[in-house]
């Protein structure tokens, strides 16, 4: 129901106005609060946590969920809950970091392309084709094998693979701003190249590349358990929610809570970014509504 | 028929990629932390055997030459011997790599049986709950991890249930009965008449091919859903629809020969996206394919085995969407010579 505003909104009103539209998507909504929900978890971790994560109690090992432990306890009898909440702490750490990796550098090759086109173009595009056509998980894997395993491996190996999405959507949009209007007006004014790149195209970009990169949070979320899982992400005793799920493999058939409740949390964790990166797309860009 | 200057230029990134992949695990090769010679000569070597063995390597050349000596043994098909296994590395993977096209071939089936259709019925029922199921299983299947999605699948319909045959491509004691001639069993056992493997098999590989098949599935749906709005707002529709089309007759003869090279497309893409799950499927599964073998060789360090199984997804992954650019560029007639 978005409707292209006919004149732009003040900028007092914007940030108001951009809650008032998510309280209208109500799938957007619950994926906005999943997320903030997580992030505090993450930064409070200690004091949600009803148990220390790393505490052994071997008489109290794979015990089924009860009211001492809501979501049971793992082989060394460590309480599951305590670790998922220390495991968010892990896993928004490699969410974060790609991201603040990855948006500036897809960002900046992008715009640089698209608003200087010819040769430039070229070059950064072949460039970011080439890695587009990687199999980024297969590479990730790869590399952390040689780097060896550790989160920081696991946040380089993801990175890596992850900025050319955001490189293509940042250049398509540079195209199209690059010719507008109160760009060629600044340009008649006098304003140098790098003036028009990054005040007047790159900030017009922003928008869509910061609904890409919310969607690529779920990605990112993915990959990290994907590598955690394989033993290749962070390390014990940290607690991270692939290699939680590892771990608990080895005991399915009877104690089932331990490998289902980190699934449970990536799950969640990961759908909330989807929902929530659906939910910009169709508030900040006009183009993509879905009605 | 086909744009020559499309196709040079699509083959020169191919050409291009495929290079860049073979430095990357050259440099990653390279920037192992663990000696490459004192793992093959053992700590006890005299320091000649030592260099001996350097020389052989060829580590006592300069950089270039070195990376010069792994280009042209790849291309001989040289990719070194797996210390996991003792086998060339190539042979290993090509004893690997049908039990891992089978499982993604059975589950692009899958996706593209389920997804399409259930695309099509969103986008025709736009807004309806038909529309909002397909949307919340597209929503879900873009966010679980299929490793684990694996294990909850085994839990239920193995465990619990007992409706399908466990991890492994078929009963132990079906193990070897068929000569191997595509090294896919469900298709082997075919060829040896043995219905009652070719049985096993299928109870053996149909829950990881479904698992696999949900993420592609997630992705087809809606790119299905994408496509047949956008053919729905185009005018021929209206006017197919004013001359008094039915609903099925504007779906099959209108609608689906549109989307079609669009969905060729996603084929391949999903098909490489199947081949990257494959690698965390196969180790929940014990699935003998590429990606257990490359996680195997990843847990002791054979970084030869790793490397070589990177190079050999990533063509298949690369060739993939070559094949993909130039079947949309060959089915479409918009993208053709007179553009």
């Amino acid at each position: 129901m978005t409707t292209i505003p006919m004149t732009p909104p003040a900028r007092k009103g914007a940030f108001r106005r951009f809650l008032t539209d998510l309280a209208r998507e109500p799938l957007g909504l619950a994926g906005a609060i999943v997320v903030a929900a997580l992030v505090l978890i993450a930064l409070f971790a200690p004091l949600l946590a009803p148990y220390p994560p790393a505490e052994q109690s071997l008489t109290d090992a794979l015990l089924a969920p009860s009211a001492a432990h809501w979501l049971g306890t793992d082989e060394y009898g460590r309480d599951i809950l305590s670790r998922l909440i220390w495991g968010a702490r892990v896993t928004m750490r490699t969410v974060l970091s790609v991201t603040a990796i990855v948006g500036p550098i897809g960002l900046l090759i992008g715009v640089t392309a698209g608003f200087f086109g010819g040769r430039i173009d070229a070059v950064l595009m072949r460039a970011t084709d080439v890695v587009l056509s990687f199999p980024s998980l297969v590479l990730a894997l790869a590399f952390a094998a040689a780097m060896g395993a550790g989160l920081g491996t696991a946040i380089i190996a993801i990175s890596l693979t992850a900025w050319p999405p955001i490189a293509r959507l940042a250049r398509a949009e540079a195209l199209v701003v690059r010719n507008a209007d109160y760009v060629s007006a600044a340009r008649v004014y006098g304003a140098s190249k790098w003036r028009l790149l990054f005040l007047y195209v790159t900030p017009m970009c922003l928008p869509s590349v910061v609904v890409r990169l919310t969607l690529n949070m779920a990605v990112i979320t993915l990959t990290a358990a994907s590598l955690g899982f394989l033993g290749l992400g962070a390390q014990p005793p940290l607690p991270e929610w692939g290699a939680m799920i590892s771990a608990g493999r080895k005991f399915m058939l009877d104690q089932w809570w331990v490998a289902l409740m980190p699934g449970v949390a990536i799950l969640i964790t990961s759908l909330a970014f989807n929902v929530l990166g659906d939910a910009l797309r169709d508030i900040l860009d006009p183009r993509h509504t879905r009605d | 028929m086909l744009n020559t200057r499309l196709l040079t230029g699509r083959l020169g990134q191919l050409v291009l990629s495929l290079f860049v992949l073979i430095a990357v695990t050259f440099v990653i090769g390279r920037m192992l932390p663990t000696d490459p010679v004192g793992a093959i000569v053992g700590e006890l070597a005299s320091p000649e055997a030592y260099e001996a063995m350097r020389v052989r390597m060829g580590l006592d050349q300069p950089l270039i030459m070195q990376f010069f000596r792994y280009v042209t043994d790849l291309l001989q098909g040289d990719m070194g011997v797996a210390a996991m296994t003792g086998n060339p590395v190539l042979q290993d993977l090509a004893i690997a790599a049908p039990a891992t096209l089978e499982l993604a071939t059975l589950a692009i089936i899958i996706s593209f049986v389920l997804g399409v259709p259930l695309g099509l019925a969103a986008a025709l029922r736009r807004d309806t709950w038909v529309d909002q199921v397909a949307r919340i299983i597209s929503l879900v299947g873009h966010s679980i991890p299929v490793f684990w999605f694996g294990i909850i699948g085994l839990i239920v319909f193995y465990a619990w249930l007992g409706l399908i045959g466990g991890p492994g491509r078929v009963d132990v004691f079906y193990e070897g009965l068929v000569p191997p001639v595509t090294g896919m069993i469900t298709i082997d056992s075919l060829i040896a008449g043995r219905f009652d493997i070719f049985g096993n098999a299928m109870s053996h590989i149909i829950l990881p091919a479904m698992m696999l098949a949900y993420a592609a599935m997630a992705y087809i749906t809606r790119m299905t859903r994408a496509f047949t709005l956008e053919q729905l707002g185009q005018d021929y529709v209206t006017a197919a629809r004013a001359k008094g089309a039915s609903q099925t007759r504007l779906l099959f003869r209108h609608i689906l020969p549109n989307i079609a090279v669009q969905l060729i497309t996603i084929l391949a893409i999903s098909y490489g996206g199947l081949l990257e799950g494959a690698v965390v499927t196969e180790i929940v599964f014990s699935w003998p394919g590429l990606g257990q073998y490359m996680t195997n060789a990843l847990l002791i360090g054979d970084i030869n085995a790793v490397l070589a199984a990177t190079i050999v997804i990533g063509i298949v992954f690369m060739v993939l969407n070559f094949l993909s650019d130039i079947a949309y560029a060959m089915l479409d007639p918009r993208t053709r010579e007179a553009r």
